[in-house]
Formats: structure tokens, sequence, C-alpha cells
């Protein structure tokens, strides 16, 4: 009697393992659709990107491609071009956005100008694209505000006439231009997080704000400054919209030399260098975030 | 005295970054302004407003982009979001590749990730539908970070574990555990998600003019070859729209902030 009631409990207990087993499997169903739509159009694609490098027209596996591309100054000097032009907005960005963020934190306003700067610093950074380069063609193009001014009053200056805009000095230019309302989204927060006790400390220690920001503010802030500035780094050497929209000759950099690649208006479509191309870049920019999330991690500790 | 002298000096600095950025991120702005309301040499005028109306190639590709929109955002809601919250409830062991996974399109630049997708979409305009409106499932690997980032934030903030038991045990359905239960908790972040993805698709230029799609922006272009002070107007429009979109849904710029950090 004892024995059936052990043997019945057993039983049942082996059913519910198996009934939860059940259950814990058919959990996954839940992520098919998710799945599906993952592979085909994230996983799928940039799969095809990072083998097709390695891959000639017949689809045999060559370096044959990647090499006669590195031997190919054009697209060196696009891509140092890209490197330089990324670097010189990440600097001018996130120095200036910290700035910005500093001022906008430490100003005793009420939230309503906080929230409108948030906002708009979300369009300028996120929306951009093609606005900006109608926005800065208006400033600085032909007929642009700026412009006409300078060519009444200055008419020898370099404003007066706008081919710069249309070359590197212009891409940095409108780049940072979304570059700075980016830094300022992403180190406001930070800013935030100084604490007023640092400050009250260094205070009753006898320091004054030189020292409170050589010894406290700029060693807790400088990790997050150089995160900050790597993610400007890959943001600016990802843009293509603004480049394409305000270059409509030459491919001065390596985006523009994809698209050039990959449509047919040039005459010449190579979707192999397309994706040669395309795996220099994802390189450059797994690498940036990859250093980036090293940093977020050392930030981490003390931001939350 | 010389802490007086010092902060007023600190004040000083704080209105001059003040003033040299906001008059560098105003100035274009500004510009377009007066750029879009110039007729002809030294005359005034809404022409270029007005003409806005009378674009029907343009009207039809904001209906696009605006109809694009509204299918990301309903992929947001009916895929990620049941997805990312089924995983932290059901599949903690999948959690990190899905961080993964979400996080991967900030790695691939859009000019990248449309080097991918043309061999698909040429299968599909061929063996499917030419209609632009495909362009919403590509759109939405791109909002993925953003939603991702959101919805995680909100999650954790949330005890969805006890909510999703709770409501199992008064005998709710998955489905209604699902969205009656754990998605209007967890709404900011929906909501967040949501804008972030709106606003990132009507802006979208990259891949849509790379594969031949008449999406706002490729409009917008093209329209500025032949008459840029109407290009100039329009885009004026569509910075003040999405401008506004943000301010009127709160939370949401706050929450833009966090989809930018990668670890947790």
């Amino acid at each position: 009697m004892n024995q059936t009631v052990q043997e019945s409990e057993t039983g049942s207990a082996l059913r519910g393992a198996g009934l939860r087993y059940l259950r814990g499997k058919t959990a996954y169903f839940g992520v098919i659709p998710f799945t599906i739509l993952i592979f085909l159009f994230l996983l799928w694609p940039t799969y095809s990107v990072v083998v097709g490098a390695f891959k000639n027209s017949e689809g045999a596996l060559t370096l044959s491609i990647i090499k006669s591309a590195l031997a190919d100054p054009a697209h060196i000097s696009a891509f140092k071009h890209t490197l330089q032009v990324s670097a010189v907005t990440a600097i001018i960005g996130a120095v200036m956005g910290a700035l910005f963020a500093w001022a906008i934190a430490t100003s005793k306003q009420d939230g309503f100008i906080r929230r409108i700067t948030l906002s708009a610093s979300g369009v300028l950074a996120q929306f951009g694209g093609v606005m900006l380069t109608f926005a800065f063609l208006a400033t600085f193009g032909f007929n642009g505000l700026i412009t006409t001014v300078f060519a009444k009053s200055f008419p020898h200056s370099f404003l007066a006439r706008p081919d710069w805009l249309y070359g590197i000095v212009g891409l940095c230019v409108v780049y940072s231009f979304f570059q700075i309302p980016l830094m300022f989204l992403v180190f406001l927060p930070t800013i935030d997080n100084l604490r007023p006790e640092w400050r009250e400390a260094s205070n009753s220690l006898g320091g004054s704000t030189l020292e409170y920001w050589r010894r406290v503010g700029i060693p807790v802030l400088t990790p997050s400054f150089l995160g900050a500035a790597l993610l400007l780094f890959a943001n600016s050497f990802s843009a293509y919209a603004t480049a394409a929209s305000l270059i409509s000759q030459g491919s001065i950099i390596t985006p523009l030399e994809i698209s050039s690649a990959l449509s047919s208006e040039t005459g010449a479509v190579n979707p192999a260098l397309a994706k040669v191309l395309s795996l220099a870049m994802i390189m450059v920019v797994v690498i940036v975030m990859t250093l980036y999330s090293l940093l977020r991690r050392r930030v981490s500790k003390w931001e939350r | 005295m010389k802490m007086k002298d010092r902060s007023l000096l600190v004040n000083v600095w704080r209105r001059i970054v003040l003033a040299v950025v906001s008059l560098y991120l105003l100035l274009p702005l500004i510009a377009m302004l007066d750029f879009s309301t110039k007729v002809g040499r030294h005359m005034r005028g809404l022409y270029a407003w007005r003409a806005i109306v009378h674009q029907p190639d343009l009207i039809s590709a904001i209906l696009t982009s605006l109809e694009l929109a509204i299918i990301v955002v309903g992929l947001v809601l009916f895929v990620v979001v049941p997805t990312v919250v089924w995983v932290h409830l059901r599949l903690p062991r999948l959690r990190r590749p899905l961080e993964l996974i979400c996080l991967l399109p900030l790695a691939i630049p859009g000019i990248v990730l449309v080097v991918g997708v043309a061999d698909i979409y040429r299968w599909i305009s061929i063996h499917i539908t030419e209609s632009p409106l495909t362009l919403a499932a590509v759109y939405a690997m791109l909002v993925l970070p953003y939603t991702y980032r959101s919805l995680s934030a909100a999650l954790n903030a949330v005890d969805v574990h006890t909510l999703a038991e709770a409501s199992r045990t008064l005998g709710a359905s998955t489905y209604r555990m699902l969205f009656g239960v754990v998605v209007p908790t967890i709404r900011s972040g929906v909501m967040s998600g949501a804008v972030i993805s709106i606003a990132l698709v009507l802006g979208e230029f990259t891949i849509s003019s790379l594969l031949n799609y008449k999406t706002m922006q490729v409009q917008i272009v093209l329209l500025g070859q032949s008459d840029a002070s109407i290009a100039v107007a329009v885009s004026l429009a569509s910075l003040i729209f999405v401008f506004l979109l943000l301010v009127i849904i709160p939370t949401t710029t706050s929450r833009a902030i966090e989809v930018l950090d990668t670890d947790e």
C-alpha cells in the first residue's frame, strides 16, 4: 500500500518534470517570428557581406579582390579621408558638446529649457541626414544667408565662395552639426551624475575650483568623455546620407565609394568591391565599438 | 570676495559657451527659414511653402514614408516587444544573445547593410512585390538597438516576473499576460521605442535611395535638384515636425540617451 502511494507520487513527479520540460521547449516557439526576421534582414546580409568580400564573381574563395582593392590608391585615400573626417568631427563634437552639456547642466534654469534642448538635440542628432544638407546649403551654399552677406561685405573671404562646402572641409562642418547634439545627449547624464558632495568635500579640504576640476572632475569624467568620443567617431564614420546629398561628384569618402560601386548610374557595377569596402568599414566600427564598451564598463562603476 | 569673482567668471564662460553653440546650431535653421521665404532677389513670400502641396511626387513619397513608419511601429509592437518580453520572462538563457543581436545594427553602417540586403530586395521585387513598403523589414532592423535599449531599461525598472506570475495565477492566457499586463507596465519604454522608430524611418535615406525606392528623403533630394527653395522648406517642415513629436511625447529624449549605453 505504502509502495503504491510512493510509486504514484514519483510517477506524477516524473510527469510533472516531463511537462515542465515540454513547456520549457515550447517557450522557444515564441521567438520564431523574430528569428526569421532577424535572419533574413540582419544576419544573412551581414554574413553575405563578410563572406562576399572573399569571393570572386564565380563564387570561388579568393583574396584577389581584397588585394586589388588595397592596391588602388583611390580606395586608400577615400578610406583615409573617412577616418580623418570622423576623427576631426569626433574631437570637435566631443569638446563642444561636452562644454554645452556642462553649460546646460549647471545653469539654474527650469526643466523647460533643458527639455527643449534635449528634444532639439534628439532631432539634429538622429533625424539629420538629408535635412542637414539643405540647412547648410541655405547657409553657406550659393545664395545662402552667410554667403550673400559675405559676398557683399567681404567679397574676397572664403565664405563668399561656397566651393569649400562640397569637399572634406564642408563635410567636417556639416557633420559637426550632428555630432555636437549627439555628444550633448550622451554626455549630459554623465555631468548630471557628478555628485555635489565631491565638490563640497574638495572645498572643505581647501581645494580651489581649479584643483577640483584637475583632481576630481576631469579624472572622473575622462573615461566617459573618451567613450562618447568613440561613439561620435563611429557615428560619423558610418554616415552616408549627408555626404551623398551634399557631394554629387566624386567619391571622396568610403561610403560614397560603396554607393557608386553598388549603383549602376556610374556604369561600372562592382558588388564584390562594395563588399570588400563594406568589410573594411565593419572592421573599423567593430574595433571602435569594442573599445567603447570596454570604456563604458569602467564608467558604470561609479555612474550607477 | 574672491569666491564671488570666480563664480562670476564661470558664469561668463557659461554664457559664452551657450551663445556660441546655440548660434552654431540655430544659424543653419534660421538660414533655412530665410532661404525658403526668399522670392527672387529682394522679395519675400511663402511661394516655396505653398508649393509643397502642389508636388504630387513629394506628397506620395511623404505618404509612403508615413505608412512605412506605421508598419515599422507595428513590427516593433507585435514582434520585437513580445519577443524581448518573452525572452526576459521565460528564456533567460537567450537574453545575452538577444542583446548582442539587437545591438548588432550599431556595428553595421546603413551603407553596409544595404550592400547585404540588395540581393534579398532584388528577389523580393521580382518575385513578390515592388512596393516600397517592403522596406519596413530592414527598417525594423535599423531601429532594433534603440527599441531594445528603451525596452530593456523599462523591463529592468519593474518586477515583471511577479506581475506575470500573478496574472498566470489569476488565470490569464499568455496573450493576456503579455498585452494586458506586461506591455502596459512598460508603456513608457514601448512609447519611446516607437517614437525613435518613427523619427528614424522618416529620416532614412541611405537604404531607400540605393534600393531605388521613393521615400520622403529620396524625393526631397530629387526636388532639391530642380527647386532648392521648396526642398529647403520641406526639410525645415520635417525637422519641426519631428521636434514637436519629441517634445510632445514625454521621457522620449531621456530614454534616447539610455539606448546609447551598450552594456548594462
